[in-house]
């Protein structure tokens, strides 16, 4: 039986096994490749996406618990944490470039809780995302960066 | 001058062949030309940097991007000559082709140690650089990019903005000297512009004047930090890597591999795998199976339901008993003794230590991934690898063709770190593609494969013996014993082995810049057949902690100050690494002590031609031992991108400190028992030091930058723990002997 979900605003059928985890459609069912599979496990959260708002692991969850709208990183460019994605480039982020949609898609989840995190909210809300080529000092950097220009404080 | 003669400007030319609408330019050389990889009329050999056609300019840069900034870097030199507007130009991956050969790789050939080599050793290894091209080498590793581009590239972005100005300037009825160019146009005396749209289909068809590059002074983009071609692709998700490619009809495929390895299959039974919805076809790989379903979880949860017995591992049947194996090598005569100054057996040993690290995995953020389509007898792949040429080569022989029959697209790397030389993965997805004509396949591997079967960084044992003397070290005498990376690596990507003396195996030990009296370096080739390959760094990663951690004691024998006592031994050896040393005490403020609970260490080692000290600051007041904060210097010559670099740099510390604290693979019965990252981890944003980096360009030689920031990192680890607590960690990892941060 098809199932239907929402992607960036975008309603899309899949007849997909019902278990089949979110991560998997959106790659392989729809062709969205942005998200990412790093580990499967809930490790790395190179698979970060929204649903409804909130960072979820995509790799946990199954297609039949889809019951909100989907925001992946094709579609953040579309919201007001395509700010996040400026800062990155501002500040030169990624490298292999591998985990950022991730870490992304987990930035914009901290931002939508607390608007100006310190440098512990960040500890506490990135900890999930691994990223191997060690980009962390940028990823800080950006963080605090869009913080500022989603506050009216301008680019820095 | 070496009688292979050397590489430089007098023995590269410019050319240009017509390709559709514009003119593609680049280099080729005088003595041995090289087909054309981009295939123009018969008759013309050249190299393409650069192709000018009515989309505009793109840029060939024939490394691969695994993060590194490679093809900013490159892209920067061919643009910094030909004036193209920076933010228009598109860069792209390079065909396999035997004209981009790296001939920066040969520097690492001679047994000398890189701060020691003269410069008729330089113009030695030059035109062995000649002889690498051969073998067709078109690697990206050894931190040699941008050394081997440097001259090349510039070259080839000049040619063309002569070529460009020489048809302006007939067309205009001018001379060319009144002629400028900017941002991709050429200007003439009255200001007006023609795009080199327009002009390249002409330049084409004429010689390609010779031209002197720009001096340092007039650059204008290299020595800046620039944004980054592939910034945008990589912040919006558009970036694709090796499973991103979308095909028509295109089905999803994983494998499951003997994880004993050595060992194989007996037999398996597909039907429970077949039961899986979406589930396809189960097909036999020899060692094992590829699952090919509708999606990659309906392949996963197949590969996982397939019945199949295996067979065991030839391999020692527990980490220890490899590691006896490995002790074992000290008892054969020594493979190389690179290093050998003074009357070591004469002197008495006061300090006698033993060194062990474990064999580590790459870890790539990607798991191991390609895609391939068998379409009309013709393969082509999409695969983020660093050794185009190997990967067609085996795809080719792994689904029966002729290489002409297989087309490979380096696509981003999701990681590399030396762990995409190898051809596996292409092996099977030409394989998987070749056995279902017509239908795309997306191979993607699971954590779990990607670690259980890496070719790891090889465990390595060092016994060291030595002695101090009036505050200085008079003895350093080191063994060092493991499996050996060249010969399995090169012995796979060159089809044989590598006999004589194994200098990877010693460097970062055997030539390093200090002084002492009787100083010698043994290296000792363990045989065990655990797979092993290039793991950044290579050598220099083990090497690095033994040479630095025994330093420290010797430091601390001599009851000196661990910088201080280093900067004596090497600033007569080589004002360039004192250099670094003296930046990085800077930097860290380490001449002023640090309150209880908190200590620095400090670790410094020349690799890829680059000298890099770290210090790491360590506290343990609050709960667990937090590393704080790091400070690096680094001299890697003259700098082309220093954001880049200061990434690069980063990023090495980062790989560093992840393997020194957490990164451990141990066997049982030959498969690894770390699956996912819960058992092999990486450090996280919240226990990431913040780090200070400072550059330096006093080195009259350009090094390398991808590698050098990680083998510091460990040995200053454990040398600041010791400030810490007392206790000297004399094996890796770090978090099996004190309460770390993870
Ligand atoms: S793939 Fe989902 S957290 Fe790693
Ligand atoms: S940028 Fe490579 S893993 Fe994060």
């Amino acid at each position: 039986m098809a199932i239907s979900i929402t992607v960036n605003g975008t309603q899309y059928e899949t007849d997909a096994p019902s278990e089949t985890p979110l991560l998997w459609v959106l790659r392989d069912e729809l062709g969205l490749t942005g998200t990412k599979f790093g580990c499967g496990i809930a490790a790395c959260g190179a698979c970060t996406v929204h649903l409804d708002g909130q960072a979820v692991r995509s790799c946990q969850v199954p297609l039949s618990d889809v019951d909100g709208d989907v925001t992946t990183i094709e579609g953040l460019a579309e919201t007001r944490y395509r700010a996040l994605q400026d800062a990155w480039a501002r500040n030169q982020v990624a490298q292999c470039g591998f985990c950022q949609s991730g870490q992304i898609m987990q930035a914009a989840d901290l931002l939508a809780e607390i608007p100006e995190p310190s440098d512990a909210d960040i500890d506490a809300a990135m900890g999930g995302n691994l990223c191997r080529c060690g980009t962390y000092t940028g990823i800080r950097a950006a963080i605090h960066d869009a913080a500022r220009a989603l506050n009216g404080g301008g680019a820095g | 001058m070496s009688r292979l003669g050397k590489i430089t400007r007098r023995t590269l030319l410019v050319g240009a062949v017509a390709v559709a609408g514009g003119a593609a330019f680049g280099v080729y050389q005088i003595r041995r030309p090289v087909e054309n990889p981009l295939r123009p009329e018969e008759g013309v050999t050249l190299n393409p940097y650069v192709i000018i056609d009515q989309s505009g300019i793109s840029i060939i840069a024939p490394r691969a991007e695994m993060g590194q900034g490679v093809h900013t870097t490159l892209a920067a030199l061919v643009a910094e000559e030909l004036d193209a507007d920076w933010e228009a130009v598109r860069v792209l991956h390079g065909p396999p082709a035997a004209a981009y050969f790296n001939g920066a790789l040969a520097h690492g050939a001679l047994p000398v140690a890189d701060y020691a080599m003269r410069d008729w050793q330089r113009r030695v290894t030059d035109g062995l650089g000649a002889a690498s091209k051969l073998l067709g080498l078109q690697v990206t590793g050894g931190s040699t990019s941008t050394v081997d581009a440097f001259e090349r590239m510039r070259l080839a972005g000049a040619g063309a903005r002569e070529a460009l100005k020489a048809v302006a300037a007939e067309r205009l009825g001018v001379a060319v000297a009144e002629l400028r160019t900017e941002k991709g146009h050429v200007i003439a005396p009255d200001g007006s512009e023609i795009d080199y749209r327009d002009l390249a289909e002409e330049a084409a068809t004429r010689d390609v004047p010779r031209v002197d590059l720009r001096p340092q002074s007039e650059w204008k983009l290299l020595g800046r930090s620039l944004p980054r071609s592939d910034m945008q692709a990589k912040v919006s998700g558009a970036a694709q890597f090796s499973t991103d490619i979308v095909l028509p009809g295109m089905k999803c495929a994983t494998v499951r591999i003997c994880p004993y390895l050595g060992g194989g299959m007996e037999r398996f039974d597909p039907a429970p795998a077949l039961e899986v919805p979406g589930v396809e076809h189960v097909l036999d790989l020899g060692n094992g199976v590829a699952v090919v379903a509708r999606n990659t979880w309906a392949a996963m949860q197949g590969a996982e339901a397939v019945e199949i017995d295996w067979t065991q591992s030839p391999l020692p049947t527990s980490t220890e008993a490899m590691f006896e194996q490995i002790a074992e090598a000290f008892d054969e005569r020594h493979n190389s003794r690179m290093r050998n100054d003074g009357r070591p057996d004469d002197q008495e040993a006061q300090l006698e230590v033993e060194y062990r690290v474990p064999f580590l995995a790459h870890s790539t953020m990607e798991p191991m991934g390609a895609t391939a389509w068998l379409q009309d007898g013709h393969l082509t792949l999409w695969v983020g690898n660093q050794a185009p040429r190997e990967h067609l080569k085996v795809a080719a022989e792994a689904a029966g063709l002729s290489e002409e029959d297989v087309t490979l697209h380096t696509v981003f790397l999701g990681g590399g770190f030396g762990r995409r030389v190898e051809t596996d993965v292409t092996r099977q997805a030409a394989m998987i593609a070749a056995m279902l004509p017509g239908i795309p396949i997306r191979l993607t591997w699971s954590r779990e494969e990607d670690m259980r079967h890496d070719f790891y960084r090889p465990a390595a044992i060092a016994r060291i013996r030595g002695a101090v003397a009036e505050g200085r070290a008079t003895l350093f005498d080191a063994k060092i014993a493991a499996p050996s990376v060249t010969r399995q690596a090169i012995g796979r990507l060159a089809g044989r082995e590598m006999g004589g003396p194994d200098k990877g195996h010693v460097e970062g030990a055997f030539d390093q810049p200090y002084a002492i009296p009787h100083y010698r370096v043994a290296g000792h080739l363990a045989d065990l057949d655990v797979p092993v390959g290039f793991w950044r760094a290579v050598g220099n990663s083990f090497n690095g902690f033994f040479h630095e951690s025994f330093i420290d004691e010797l430091a601390h024998a001599a009851g000196r100050d661990p910088l201080h006592f280093r900067l004596d031994h090497v600033a007569p050896e080589s004002a360039v690494a004192a250099g670094v040393l003296d930046a990085v005490r800077d930097l860290s403020d380490w001449d002023s002590p640090l309150p209880e609970g908190r200590a620095r260490g400090v670790a410094m080692t020349w690799s890829f031609g680059t000298p890099t000290a770290v210090v790491l600051e360590l506290d343990k007041t609050d709960g667990p031992i937090r590393i704080t904060r790091a400070f690096m210097a680094c001299d890697p010559g003259l700098v082309l991108d220093p954001a880049i670099v200061r990434a690069q740099m980063e990023s090495g510390l980062i790989y560093g400190l992840s393997a020194a604290l957490l990164g451990e693979i141990t066997f049982t019965e030959g498969r690894a028992d770390q699956g996912n990252f819960p058992d092999y981890d990486g450090l996280r944003i919240f226990n990431s030091p913040r780090i200070d980096v400072t550059i330096l360009q006093e080195n009259p030689h350009m090094g390398g930058v991808g590698e050098p920031g990680t083998p510091p990192a460990m040995p200053a680890l454990a040398n600041a723990l010791y400030a810490l607590t007392g206790q000297r960690a004399r094996s890796l990892p770090l978090i099996h002997q004190a309460d770390f941060l993870i």
